[in-house]
Formats: C-alpha cells, structure tokens, sequence
C-alpha cells in the first residue's frame, strides 16, 4: 500500500483518484493493470472533433480556477494552423487551500501523461510541458520518473503504442511565483521571463507559448479526461450536475477532524462535506466561515454554507468553487488576521504591472497590519472596503480581484470582527 | 562555469527540449537547479546562464529578482520553509514560525551564523490540508509542531553534501 | 490610467490594449470612468513622493496634470511610504526610485526604440524597480529617451537636474550641430546659456528620437575656452584686437595676394549653414576669383550625383528609412554613426517587419533585425552586397544605404548592382557633420580646376589659407612656411593655433540659417543665445567682403537663402515648409556632375564624438566610449 497523506473517506466517488493507494500506484505496470491506456487507444480511433464533444458532453470544467468549460476551450484551437501546436499543463498549483495536483501527480501521473495525450489527438500537438512549481522539487522529479518510464515502454516518443502519433512530454520547473499559475503569465514564464500576464485577445489557444496554438489546463482537468473517454462524457456529466459534470477533489482544510483530499461529486452538499466527509468541526466549536474554493474567493458565513459545491450554485452565492481548495474556520477564528494573512499573500505576489494591485494590495496590508497592532481606526474598515472595491475589476488579471474580493467579503460580513482593533474615540488625539 | 556531470547533463537536456531558438525558455529552470549547486545566484552565474540561454545578463537579472526562490544571497545549508498562509493559519503556522524563530535565532531570510539554517516565512506551499507544513530545502513535513519541529531540525544529517541539492 | 466603458460590457476595459470592433461604443469620460480613474491615481499617489516643488518634472509632469484632472487631491494614504535611496547609474541619468509610477516606458524605449536594452525590472509587486544593464550602473548609448520619457520626475539627467523650473525657460526649436542627420532639438534656454536639450514637441524627422548629442552635447557652447576676441598672432603670441582692426588685416592681405595673382587655399566647414558656404563660395570665386575651395569630405557625393544623374525617386529621405520594405546598409554601423538612421531602420523593422541587410567589416546593431548579416574585409563591401542579391531580387523596393567604403568606381558599381536587382532602388550616400550635404551643394568644393584640400596644405607656394570651422592642421602638416593664415573657429584648435589672424566664430546654437542633412533634407537653425563677442561666419565673410569693397549681396540669411533657392539646382525647396521648422527634401540629380580630386573620409564619429565638438563638451568626455563602435578605430587621420 502507498501511504496516502490522509484517510480516504467511504463518501468519496474515486474516479480521478481511483488509484490512489494502490501499491505502486505510480508505476506503469500499476497503471495499464488498472485500465491505463484504454482510453488513449480509444480516443486514438475516434476522430478529433469527436474527443472534443465528449468532453463537452462531460461538462467537465477548468479545475485551475476559473471553471471555464474544457471542451469549449479544446474546440478553439486552430487544428489546421500551420504552427506547432503545444499543450501546457497547469501544475503551478499554488492557491493557498489547495493541494491536489500534487497527489494526481504523486500517486497516478500516467494518468496524467494519458489525459495529456488525448488533448494531444484532439488538438493534433505534438509536444508538452507540465509547468510544476519550483517548491515540488521531488514531484518533478517523479514525474521525470514517470515520463521516462513511459518513453521506455512506448507510451511517449515515436509511435506511441503502435498507433503511429508522435508526442514528446517534458517537465518545466518554477522559482516560486503564484502569479505564473495565471494562464498567461506562465506563458512568459515558461519562455524565460518575468511573468507578467499578456493581453487577451489573443488567446493562448490562438497564440499562446512561444506564439504558437497552446492548450493549456489544470493537472486536474487533464486527469479527467481518460476516465471520460474511457466511460464515455456522459457518464461523467451524470456524477454531478447539470453543467457541472463529474467530480472534483475537495482539499479541505483549516479547522475540521479529518482534514485532506476528498473526490466528491459536483453538486456535494457543503455541510455534508465538513461535517461527514471532513469529520466535523474539533472541540464541538461551531462554524463561522468557509473559504469555498482557495483564498481568492469571497468567504461565506456559516449560515451561508449550506449549499451544493457547484461552480453556478457557488457563483449565484456570490462566490465562486475555484481551485477546490476549501478552508473552514470555527467560531474561534480572527477574520481580521485572515484578512491581514490573505492581503499580505496578495501582496506579496503581485507581479506589479496593475496598478491598483500593486498599490491597492500593499496599502492594505499595511492597513490590516496596523490594525492588528493596535492602533485601527473606525473610518479604517469603510476604507477597506472601499479600495477593495476601487481594485475590483480594474486589473489585468485576476489577481487583483482575487485580492478585493475575500477582503471585501470579510468586511461586510464579518465587520463586527474589526471592533476590537479600533482604538477607543476617547484615546484618539 | 561548469557545474557537476549531472547537472551539465540535465542542462543538456534542458537547452534541447523546447522548440529550436527557445532556448531562452531554459532560464528559469537553469537558475534554480544551478541555485542548488553554486549555493545562490551570483554575477557570474547570472552571466553564465545568460551566455547558455542566448540573453543578456539584464534579462536574467530580471528574472532573478523576480521569483521569491531564488536568491542572491546565500542560504543555509537547510533552507528552512515555515507556510503560514491560511491553512497553515488557522492551525498554528504562525505560533510555528515563530517558534521556529525563536529556536534558530534569526529571522524572515536570514542564515545562522554557521550557515547551517536559513530560515523563511512562505506562502501556501500546497499541503493546507495536512497543516501546518514546513519545508525544508526540497522536503516535505506536514502537521508538524513545534516539538516535531525541534526534532526534525535536530536530526538534521550533518554530512558534507550541498544542503540544497540534499533531495 | 486607460480604463473606459464600453456599451454592453460590464466591467471598465482596459483601452491601451483593447481591440476596436465595429459598433463599438466607447466612453472615456462617463461618471464611472473618471471614478476610477481617480481611484488609480490615489493608489498611484500611495508611494509616490509628493516632493512637486524640488522635482525636475514639476511643471511637466504628467501625473501633476492627472491629479490636476481627476482631483485625487485628497489623500487618505496614512502608512509609511516606501524609501529606497536615489542612485545614479551614469554621467547623464540618476534614478529615484520612489518618484518611479513602473510605466515601464523607459524599459521599452531603450528595447524596442533604441535596440540597447539597458533596462529592466527587477523583483515584483510593490517593490519592483527599474534596474540598469550593469547591475549598479548603465553602459548604453546613454540617449536619455528614458529620461524624456518618464511620465514623473523618477529619471532625471546629470545636466538638467535641479537646475531650473521648466517655466523659467525659452524653449527654441532647432537642429542639431553633431552630425549630419539634423535632428530638431529644443532647447531649453534661461539667462543666454542652454540648460536642456529635448524634443518636447516631438516634431521634426526625428519624431521623438534623439541621441546623447543632441540631448546633452551642447555644453561645448558654453565651454570656457570659447574664442571671445579677434586675435593677430605676435612673435610672444596672440594679441587680441578688434574686430575692425582684424577685418582691416585680413581685407588688406587678401586684396594685397589677389592683385599680385597669388595663391588662395580656402577650406570650409561641414557644419556651417548653407548660406554661409554659398557666400563662402561666391566670395571665393567671384570675389578672390579662385578655385581653391574646399572642406572635409565625408562621401562621394560627386560620383554619387553623377551615377544617378537623371533619375526620379533614386534619393532616399529619412522618412523612406521608415517605411521602406527592405533596407541595406553597406559599410556603415548606423547606430554609431548614424543614431537617427539606425533608429528609423529598427522603427521599421519593429512596425512593418522590414527587412534589413548589413554588409560590413564587423558586427553592428542592426544585424539583431538583419534578414542578412555579410561580414567583409574593408573594400569587399560591394562583392558583399552580391552575395545578397537572390534575396534582395525577392524584395519589392530597397533603400541602400552606404559608407565611405563606397567611392568612386565602387559606388558605380554598386548602382549597377541595384540596378541590376530589378526592383525599385533608392540611396543614401552618408555623409559625416550637421552639414556636409550643403558644403558640397552649395560649391565649397575644388571645381574647375581647384585644388582640393590635401594640395592646398601640400602646395609650398600657397599665400594664403583661410579656414573656417575646421581643423586641417589636426593631422597634417602646412607646407608653406609663408602662408597667412586666417581662422575661423570657436576653439583654439590646431589649425587654430597657426593662424595668424584668429577670428572667434559662432556656432550653429547662436545663429539662423539653413542645414542640409544627409538625406538632402533643409531644415532652419533658429538662434537660442548669443556669445558674447562671436560672430556668425556669414558675417564675417559679408564683413571682409565689405571691407574689400566687393560688391556681394547682402548677407542676411533670409537674403541668401532666396538666393540658394533661385540659384542652386535642386534647392527650389517650398518656403513655408523650411519656414515652419519642416524638412523640405531637395532635387540634385541633374545632369553630368564632374569629378573632383582629393580625398574623401568618413570622421568614423561615434556615438559619444563629432569631431572638435565633442572634444569640448564635457558630457560627451564624461560618459565611456561607446561599446562596441566597429568602425571608430578606422582611419581618424581625417578627422577634424
Ligand atoms: C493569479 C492567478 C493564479 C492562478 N494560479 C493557478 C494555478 O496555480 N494552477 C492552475 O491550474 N490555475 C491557476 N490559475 C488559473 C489559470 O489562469 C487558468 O485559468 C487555468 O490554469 C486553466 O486551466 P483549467 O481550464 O483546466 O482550469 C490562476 C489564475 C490566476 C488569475
Ligand atoms: S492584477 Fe496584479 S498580478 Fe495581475 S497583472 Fe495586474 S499587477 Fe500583475
Ligand atoms: S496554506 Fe500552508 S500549505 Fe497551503
């Protein structure tokens, strides 16, 4: 048995992490054992526009962040442009609350290399990167492991498994920078630059890496692809709900008994998850707010929680599912140090091409660490709120909206939390 | 420069895998592998990693200063990462680093003085959910406390090797 | 700062980088819009100093007049700001980092402007700053684009710095004296002395180019060793006289040499205006009635007028440079020699991806955008340009642009070489010095028989030698012992130091007039100062015409320059245009053009030299010499 980070749940419905746990679950052998590679060789007879409406009909949806249909974007690479075209995978994973592309990679990463190889067919590539961050040093170097594994056995290379389609795959380390996980930054970052996000249009489908046609998902997005192959996209689509298909892993985190990664189905109950999946709440303390899907995410109150884990439920709660990264905190939490923790985290990533987000995070850390020492002013959280509001929408790329907005969040919903950092009027000169 | 057979080898391989005339796409990789051996981004291993990379020194200075990895100056031989983002947060990531300070005596990027620990306060590092997590060079700790913290820093082997490359 | 709305679209666009659609409606200035923007120059206020009143850019700043605009005026940033120290990374630009708003302008102009890409960014977010190619220093062309493009007061130049208020200022647009591109540059003029070169107005051919010269160089007016007072050489050395007392000696002499029918050597200057040579020329001829006319020759622009005689659209302006679809520069690294060139070349190149060759004897800027780099020894240059033809054949138009490596029966060969293309060919034949084109068009050049420069200093039965605003003597000997010798000049150069009377002479900073530039492109000088004491050489020479008695016209520029319009082929140039501060391109080719003898040399100028100029401007002396210069170590011997 490999010994998996935490406990598997009974709850969970184990299509992506099906293999976790399996004895050498990363191996090759472990992996064609269990079916690996029937959907490559399926997906090999099937025309490409036909790999790409399965994955419609999966309504599977990015697993990076933005939960943006997969399908869609396979469909708007140009197959006929008469560029290489590239295929990048997302494994910069750095979202603070998430931590599952690491155990895809870990524990199935010839899933992965499948999942990359189908993208492959459909977009007609023939060479890709997985972008990892630098901090996983040993997951690259498994993921060497594993490709050269599949290089050796045929999988990779010339003539993958007799069917005569070239795909060469190579590893791209990081140097820590949360921003080069934004689709386009790593685009110049994987090209030796600062990362810096590029102007949309064009899209990386269009002109993405080195200027050619890239498609460029999550870990998690491509890990999903063989099982929806294999079993078809409506099988998928049918684990979870309309426009939301399939299931996602959950990494739940922060205050709860069994804190990990859990495959649940989109759609799950959000209760269910903390109080089943998750083991509950410690000390029998009650909950005060959760973090749906990574931090850059509005969080929601307690009274709020009740409801089903799926990008639209989560957006029309003025959310959003996000990267899956779920933190849940008990009534004991301070959500003025989580703003304070949040913002300097913004802070400290912005690439500083916008200015409202290099100004605007830094200004309020600043503000939010003068409060925790002391010395809040009331006028302080109105103010808060309102260059949140003045950082929203106002960027390049997400990042400044992922830093307003859980700001925003905690000074509406949790303004009572700021009091005890005002300074007394009275004391004030 | 030259740097070990190994990582001459790696680098071969490196300059080789992106599309011809992208050798620039090696920069970063370069960097940081190369951060391991020499021990930090010096002058001349900006100017080295230029003349591979087919740039001009400024544009791998640029680089340099911008991912939080790499740095100019040397670390530790044990690069200690103590994440307090969150999820970390929420479950004692900051009574952690400072318990972390307080042990080794320095500081947010500082180096003992016998340049065996280094020491730096990280952003989520991806283990939220087995929090806190600590990082040490390229290694992994999770739900570590303070008293597991101690041992894993006492316990540290005191071989020769480079501490960076100690993966 | 470019946030607008846009109907049917939620959320403000970026517009600097949002495409236009058909039925786009756009605003910029709705309620929303200026709401935001003000909320973006409040953050932009966080950091920034707000030190106005001490700051260079105060006045023309644009991040004042945004303020000024969106009233941001009401600051609710309390923290501490950021503080790093202000570092100077050369003689010419100081950074202060906390004033810097990280536009990156000043990275992209010194990369995609410039080719240099001295700039960068270093780390991210809020602390990331602009750092120099030297780690703590710059070695660049040292250009100072970045400074005149930063928005605040964060780059700032050794020379303008906390020296005036912008307002305090004249600002006087002119051409620049340092070579022969004629960029316009506007100088920033208080108390009669130059404090700032710009091109605040970005108007001329130059746009917003300009090189160090033009920026910085014109100190040497300024410099204490300007000639002030006529001098009569003694045998303990210089007496200062009159300007009566001089102009008497001189009218007295010349009649005196004129009468016996002795020998007169008159070498011009490649950087007076065009009235002063065609007086020069008319005085010489017509006045002293001899031949013997001169000036330091930098291309052979007689071969070069005479193998194109006839044509149509054979000359290339500086415009053409920009939009041709192929360029090839023969024998020249333009960046060095010819920084307004070589800009317009890389402009091209970045807008419509033209395609530039270079054929020269080592590695130069414009190879980075070279369709084709030839590499050849000094006088393979035109077997160069063959090894190119299969790929020049396939361009639609070219423009050729060479050095002084293509002379006589090279440059006919390389005429035939184009024509043998078959696509539409236009020239530039480069010339050295703000002025070189006029010297020759309008006649200081040995026709009819003259003797050119090299047989004036050579010929041991010379009378008299009068030069004006050059330096023979810097390289070669005068083999007449008993030669009176007259100079004009601001310095006392080397040539200077042989006369026998010495006149202390304007320059181009300090008088109007008209210059030609390499591309046959007039433009107007327009006066910014005086110096007290000096004259402008068409002065002089209408002061010793006077005082010979001869009867020449009247020499005031305008005057003379009606003349040159009426009288020298190609020069019939539209007034207004000239007039206005424009370029007016002139016509030369026409009809056989006969050849003269004596040499012609390239002065080989770097970027950081034109000739005695640069020798007296201390910012050009301050900075390093300019890195890789592959053809400033050819032959100087000709230099003046
Ligand atoms: C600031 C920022 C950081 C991001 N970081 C990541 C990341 O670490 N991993 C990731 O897969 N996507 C990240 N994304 C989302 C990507 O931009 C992109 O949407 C995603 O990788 C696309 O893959 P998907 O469609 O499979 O989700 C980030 C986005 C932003 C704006
Ligand atoms: S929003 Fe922030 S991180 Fe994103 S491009 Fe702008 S400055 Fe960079
Ligand atoms: S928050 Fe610490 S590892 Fe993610």
């Amino acid at each position: 048995m490999t010994m998996l980070y935490n406990e598997p749940s009974p709850l969970e419905t184990r299509v992506v992490s099906k293999r976790f746990g399996l004895p050498n679950s990363a191996s090759l052998d472990t992996f064609l054992a269990t079916g690996g590679f029937e959907a490559f060789h399926k997906a090999r007879e099937m025309k490409p526009e036909q790999i790409i409406e399965e994955v419609k009909v999966s309504a599977l949806r990015g697993r990076g962040g933005a939960g943006f249909p997969t399908g869609l974007k396979w469909s708007f690479v140009p197959r006929n442009s008469p560029k290489p075209k590239y295929i990048i995978v997302n494994a910069d994973e750095s979202e603070p609350g998430t931590c599952k592309d690491r155990l895809l990679m870990e524990y199935d990463p010839h899933q992965l290399i499948e999942g990359i190889l189908i993208a492959a067919l459909a977009v007609d590539s023939h060479a890709g990167y997985i972008y990892i961050r630098g901090e996983y040093r040993y997951l690259i170097e498994l993921m060497d492991r594993a490709i050269a594994e599949a290089y050796a056995k045929g999988y990779l290379g010339k003539n993958i498994a007799g069917t005569g389609w070239d795909f060469d795959l190579y590893t791209h380390s990081g140097a820590g920078a949360y921003e080069c996980g934004e689709e386009t930054a790593l685009l110049d970052s994987i090209e030796g630059k600062r990362g810096i996000p590029r102007m949309k249009p064009p899209f990386p489908a269009v002109a993405g890496a080195w200027g050619c046609p890239t498609l460029l998902n999550n870990v998690e997005t491509f890990s999903a692809v063989p099982a929806i192959i294999r079993d078809g996209g409506k099988a998928f689509a049918d684990l979870g709900t309309p426009k939301n298909g399939g299931t996602r892993l959950v990494c739940i985190s922060g205050h709860v008994n069994k804190p990990g990664v859990y495959e649940l189905p989109l759609g799950y109950p959000m209760m269910k998850a903390i109080n089943e999946v998750a083991g509950g709440i410690p000390h029998g303390r009650k909950l005060k707010a959760v973090v749906p899907g990574g931090s850059s995410c509005p969080l929601l109150r307690a009274e709020e929680c009740d409801i089903a884990m799926d990008y639209d439920t989560l957006a029309k709660a003025g959310s959003m599912l996000g990267s899956g990264g779920m933190v849940v905190m008990d009534e004991t939490t301070d959500m003025v140090r989580v703003a304070l923790r949040i913002m300097r985290f913004y802070a400290h990533e912005s690439c500083g091409w916008c200015i409202p987000c290099r100004e605007g995070t830094a200004w309020l850390r600043k503000i939010l660490s003068r409060m925790v020492e002391g010395n809040g002013r009331r006028e302080d959280v109105a103010l808060l709120g309102e260059l949140s509001k003045n950082m929203l929408g106002r960027t390049f790329c997400a990042l400044g909206d992922a830093a307003a907005m859980p700001t925003m969040s905690i000074v509406e919903k949790f303004a009572e939390d700021f009091e005890k950092y005002l300074v007394p009027e009275a004391v004030l000169v | 420069m030259i740097f070990s057979a190994p990582l001459e080898e790696k680098f071969a391989r490196m300059l080789a895998q992106y599309p011809p005339g992208r050798q620039r796409s090696a920069v970063v990789p370069m960097l940081i592998y190369a951060q391991d051996e020499v021990g930090s981004i010096t002058k001349e291993l900006i100017e080295e990693v230029a003349r591979r990379c087919g740039v001009t020194p400024l544009q791998v200075d640029e680089v340099v200063g911008y991912y939080s990895m790499l740095h100019r100056k040397p670390i530790g031989k044990y690069h200690v990462q103590v994440c307090t983002n969150i999820s970390c947060q929420l479950v004692g990531g900051e009574e952690l680093y400072e318990h972390a300070k307080r042990k080794l005596g320095i500081g947010h990027r500082e180096v003992t003085r016998d340049g065996r620990f280094s020491l730096e306060e990280v952003e989520c590092i991806g283990a939220c959910s087995w929090a806190p997590a600590v990082e040490i060079n390229y290694d992994f700790h999770h739900q570590v406390t303070a008293e597991k913290l101690d041992q894993l820093l006492d316990n540290l082997p005191d071989s020769d090797h480079q501490g960076a490359a100690n993966k | 700062m470019c946030l607008v709305e846009v109907e049917k679209t939620p959320k403000l666009q970026v517009g600097c980088t949002l495409p236009v659609a058909e039925g786009m409606v756009v605003r910029t200035d709705s309620a929303v819009v200026k709401e935001a923007r003000k909320g973006t120059l409040e953050f932009l206020l966080t950091n920034h100093p707000l030190d106005c009143p001490v700051c260079d850019k105060g006045g023309e700043c644009e991040l004042q007049d945004m303020v000024f605009r969106y009233g941001a005026a009401e600051s609710r940033f309390t923290e501490r700001k950021l503080h790093v120290d202000e570092k100077q990374w050369s003689p010419v630009v100081y950074f202060d980092a906390p004033r810097c708003i990280l536009c990156y302008r000043c990275v992209r102009i010194c990369n995609e402007g410039m080719g240099v890409g001295a700039l960068g960014v270093s780390d991210r977010g809020v602390i990331s700053e602009i750092i120099p190619n030297h780690y703590d220093h710059l070695e660049c062309d040292e250009c100072g684009a970045c400074i005149d493009i930063c928005p605040v007061g964060a780059l700032t130049s050794g020379i303008y710095r906390y020296q005036t208020r912008p307002w305090e200022m004249n600002h006087v647009g002119t051409i620049c004296t340092h070579c022969a591109d004629g960029c316009r540059t506007t100088l920033g003029v208080r108390n009669e002395k130059i404090i700032r070169g710009n091109n605040r107005d970005r108007s001329g051919i130059n746009g917003e180019f300009l090189c160090i010269k033009g920026r910085y160089a014109f100190d040497f007016a300024a410099h204490p060793d300007r000639l002030q007072s006529p001098m009569i050489r003694q045998t303990g050395g210089f007496e200062p006289v009159s300007w009566s007392k001089a102009l008497e000696v001189i009218a007295g002499r010349f009649q005196n040499v004129k009468a016996r029918g002795g020998k007169f050597g008159i070498i011009g200057s490649n950087h007076t205006t065009n009235e002063e040579n065609f007086f020069l020329a008319k005085l010489a001829r017509q006045g002293l009635g001899t031949q013997n006319v001169d000036h330091h020759r930098t291309g052979d622009l007689a071969t070069f007028f005479d193998a194109l005689s006839g044509r149509k659209e054979a000359l290339a302006t500086t415009g053409d440079l920009y939009t041709a679809k192929a360029v090839l520069v023969v024998g020249s690294d333009l960046a060095q020699q010819h920084p307004l060139l070589s800009y317009q070349v890389r402009a091209n190149f970045r807008h419509h991806n033209a395609h530039i060759y270079t054929v020269t004897i080592g590695p130069v800027r414009e190879d980075h955008q070279s369709a084709g780099a030839v590499r050849v020894e000094r006088g393979g240059e035109v077997a160069g340009a063959w090894s190119l033809r299969e790929k020049l054949k396939a361009e639609t138009s070219l423009v050729i642009v060479f050095g002084d490596a293509i002379q006589g029966d090279g440059l006919r060969k390389l005429v035939a070489f184009g024509d043998s293309l078959g696509i539409p060919v236009k020239y530039v034949c480069l010339v050295d010095y703000s002025n070189s084109r006029g010297a020759f068009d309008m006649g200081v050049i040995p026709r009819n028989g003259g003797m050119s420069r090299e047989q004036m200093l050579a010929a041991a039965d010379l009378d008299v030698l009068w030069v004006i605003g050059a330096n023979p003597l810097k390289n070669a000997a005068l083999a007449s012992e008993d030669a009176f010798v007259v100079v004009q000049d601001l310095f006392m150069t080397e040539t200077a130091r042989r006369a026998d009377v010495l006149l202390p002479a304007a320059s181009a900073y300090e008088k109007s007039g008209t210059v030609t530039n390499v591309c046959g492109e007039v433009q107007k000088l327009k006066a910014a100062i005086k110096v007290m004491g000096a004259k402008a050489d068409l002065e002089i020479f209408g002061l010793i015409a006077k005082e010979m008695g001869l009867n020449l016209g009247i020499w005031l520029p305008d005057r003379v320059f009606e003349e040159i319009r009426k009288s020298v082929h190609g020069y019939n140039v539209p007034l207004p245009v000239v007039a206005t501060g424009g370029a007016a391109p002139t016509a030369p080719l026409n009809g056989h053009v006969a050849m003269l003898p004596g040499a012609i040399q390239s002065a080989c100028d770097t970027l950081f030299t034109s000739g005695s100029l640069s020798r007296y401007s201390n910012i050009l002396n301050s900075v390093m010499e300019a890195p890789g210069a592959v053809y400033a170590g050819e032959k100087r011997a000709g230099g003046q």
